[in-house]
């Protein structure tokens, strides 16, 4: 192997910078408060996270088949909505498939509408994001939504629960990340959104059918929404109609964080679950160091801008760009 | 006719068609299930329905620009919170204490440097780094959002000063202060947009970057003069609006941008850029504010005012892939 020049030095920090930028993280803020890395801690960043990574994670797909998807933050406090009101009129055992069929059925008009009308996503899920949020204060006349005996039901395990010492929020994250991540890296169908995504074209020449690939992804995104409605219906056995209001821009923030090109083709799970545990700590970490919260949206702001554009400067090789 | 002339005709003017439609149905339908004895197209109301239009009009104007570039702003709404909270915060700084009533002007100037300077900031950030312009405002509008909080607290920031506020609520022509600029705004971005080489330029950009860096357009610099454009709109919104109701929470403005998009979608601005019309999104703007008072005015709470403007924004999207010459796309497919 020859010596590394220092533009393959370059090229390695801003392919890595991701990970790095965490690593440099995580020790700063240990030094500065060493609660930080205690495994208590720790618990509670990934658990307050799961939410948001549970759907960054169907965004990520989405993202990557080279679209976006704005309405998953109205599509949340839909299914959030909708299974606290069923859980009282059916049960818990009705209650959930019933609410995961809702919100896939939205996936569905969301994937139809982006995959065969091909209509452009930021637009669709923007008046999505309207229409869905209408729809759930329609359907909740306008009302918060409780649960009328919130000791007696088991209800509450999605979003409270713990097995083996882990909350199981968490093990919900994990064992969908490592799904998710085992049929994007792995599949054929994997391998189709990144074709999709990369040069739709392309793609669509070597025999791929694009629209049924896109159609997928907002499914696969809407299951993951609806997962992430469950937890928070669960943790709190009560809501407001805007629970997940502002979500998609954080979710799109973590998804961005961890490396995904808002072009398609580019980003993995592994990246994005990365990009959520960065926010989270971030977060965490400026409160320990008894900074207030809205210190880290200032801080995310720079990140998330540094990230992208080390990833730009790296493929281009040179750090600003040749626009005039 | 030449192929698409038709089509053309029937875009451009699709949207003052829906402005009629809306008008007609809500007079219709107000008489039936309106529980006030005024009519829905009383002048009063019309009026009214300009001044209500004001802020989400002024910086749709903006908007238009930077998306006919092929940019997109989401800070706008943030941005308009900061300008909010300069504007009445320093009219209570002691070094100001001594200007008396001309401490107006000098707020509002402040206000509207820092919305312009946002803007720019942004701009510089797309132009040099080569970030998409969605991902540097998605980061600004969490960012600018942050400082408002940091400035300001999570309380409200409240200060009346009644010259102003008589100055706001004026009316001239029976047409109030807020119209007046929203008129003026519109009329300036048009000329600029319609007459000048900037905004030759701007449709030049948005349809095809590289022939306009070809041409010898100097892109870079032209979108940051759009986003400080669009930064000192964001902020002359909130100054406009803020100067009558003299009271900001530190979430005011959030979700506008998505609102000025809409307005801006429905006027036929193309979200790629290189097409778009000023007056179209001057009608956007008023058939997004005719639908939430015509609802309102049938009895329609504000859940169906969210379901039926998305809806109509999916179906504009539909109507105008059908309408569109399929030739470019077919290729593709």
């Amino acid at each position: 192997m020859a010596t590394l020049t220092k533009q393959q030095i370059g090229t390695v920090l801003a392919k890595q910078g991701i990970l790095i930028a965490f690593a440099v993280f995580m020790v700063a803020f240990t030094l500065a408060n060493s609660k930080f890395i205690s495994v208590d801690n720790l618990f509670s960043v990934v658990r307050s996270s799961a939410i948001l990574g549970v759907m960054a994670l169907g965004v990520t797909f989405v993202v990557i088949s080279g679209n976006l998807d704005l309405s998953v933050g109205s599509m949340m406090s839909f299914s959030t909505i909708v299974v606290l009101d069923l859980h009282d009129q059916i049960g818990p055992a009705l209650a959930i498939p019933a609410m995961f069929a809702m919100t896939l059925s939205l996936g569905a008009f969301i994937g139809f509408l982006v995959g065969y009308l091909r209509l452009n996503s930021l637009i669709v899920t923007l008046g999505m994001l309207s229409a869905i949020h209408g729809l759930t204060l329609t359907y909740s006349g306008g009302q918060n939504m409780d649960i009328a005996d919130k000791e007696g039901t088991w209800f509450s395990v999605f979003g409270q629960g713990s097995a083996l010492g882990i909350p199981v929020p968490i093990l919900i994250f994990v064992a969908l990340a490592a799904l998710l991540g085992v049929v994007l890296a792995k599949t054929p169908f994997g391998r189709k959104v990144y074709a999709v995504g990369g040069n739709g074209t392309a793609a669509t020449f070597s025999g791929i059918r694009r629209a049924r690939t896109v159609f997928a992804c907002y499914i696969i995104s809407a299951f993951c929404v609806a997962t992430a409605g469950l937890i928070q219906a669960s943790r709190s056995l009560g809501s407001q109609n805007t629970v997940g209001q502002g979500l998609e821009l954080e979710v799109l923030a973590a998804v961005i964080l961890g490396g995904a090109s808002l072009l398609g083709g580019s980003g993995t799970i592994f990246k994005t679950v990365i990009g959520v545990l960065i926010l989270g700590f971030i977060q965490n970490g400026l409160l320990l160091i008894g900074l207030q919260f809205y210190v880290q949206f200032v801080v995310t702001w720079v990140i998330i801008i540094l990230a992208v554009w080390l990833d730009i400067a790296a493929k281009r090789g040179k750090l600003l760009s040749s626009i005039a | 006719m030449k192929p698409g002339t038709l089509s053309k005709a029937l875009k451009s003017g699709a949207i003052w068609g829906f402005i009629v439609l809306e008008l007609i149905f809500f007079s219709i339908a107000g008489e039936y299930l309106s529980l006030s004895d005024k009519a829905f197209m009383d002048w009063e109301n019309m009026l009214l329905l300009l001044k209500q239009s004001a802020p989400i009009g002024i910086i749709a104007m903006g908007m238009t620009i930077v998306m006919i570039n092929g940019n997109i702003d989401l800070s706008v709404g943030a941005t308009y919170a900061i300008a909010a909270i300069v504007l009445l915060e320093s009219m209570t700084w002691p070094i100001f204490a001594g200007l008396g009533d001309m401490v107006i002007p000098v707020a509002w100037l402040l206000a509207l440097l820092v919305g312009t300077c946002l803007g720019a900031l942004n701009g510089l950030i797309v132009w040099k780094t080569g970030v998409d312009a969605f991902i540097v405002t998605l980061g600004s509008m969490l960012g600018f959002r942050g400082i408002v909080f940091m400035f300001n607290g999570e309380n409200p920031t409240s200060h009346l000063n009644w010259t102003l506020v008589d100055f706001a609520e004026a009316e001239f022509l029976s047409l109030a202060t807020a119209s007046w600029f929203l008129l003026a705004v519109t009329l300036v971005i048009w000329f600029v947009m319609a007459k000048t080489v900037h905004g030759r330029n701007a449709y030049a950009i948005g349809d095809n970057r590289e022939a306009a860096v070809n041409a010898g357009i100097r892109v870079g610099p032209h979108m940051m003069v759009n986003f400080a454009i669009i930064g000192f709109l964001a902020a002359l919104s909130a100054v406009v609006f803020y100067s009558e109701s003299g009271s900001v929470n530190p979430n005011d403005g959030q979700l506008y941008e998505l609102w000025v998009i809409t307005a801006v979608v429905l006027g036929g601005t193309k979200i790629t850029g290189g097409a778009g019309s000023v007056i179209g999104t001057f009608g956007g703007v008023i058939a997004i504010q005719l639908l939430r008072k015509g609802l309102g005015h049938i009895g329609a709470d504000t859940s169906t005012v969210n379901l039926v403007i998305g809806l109509i924004l999916i179906v504009v999207l539909i109507l105008d892939r059908q309408l569109n010459v399929k030739g470019k796309e077919e290729l593709k497919v």
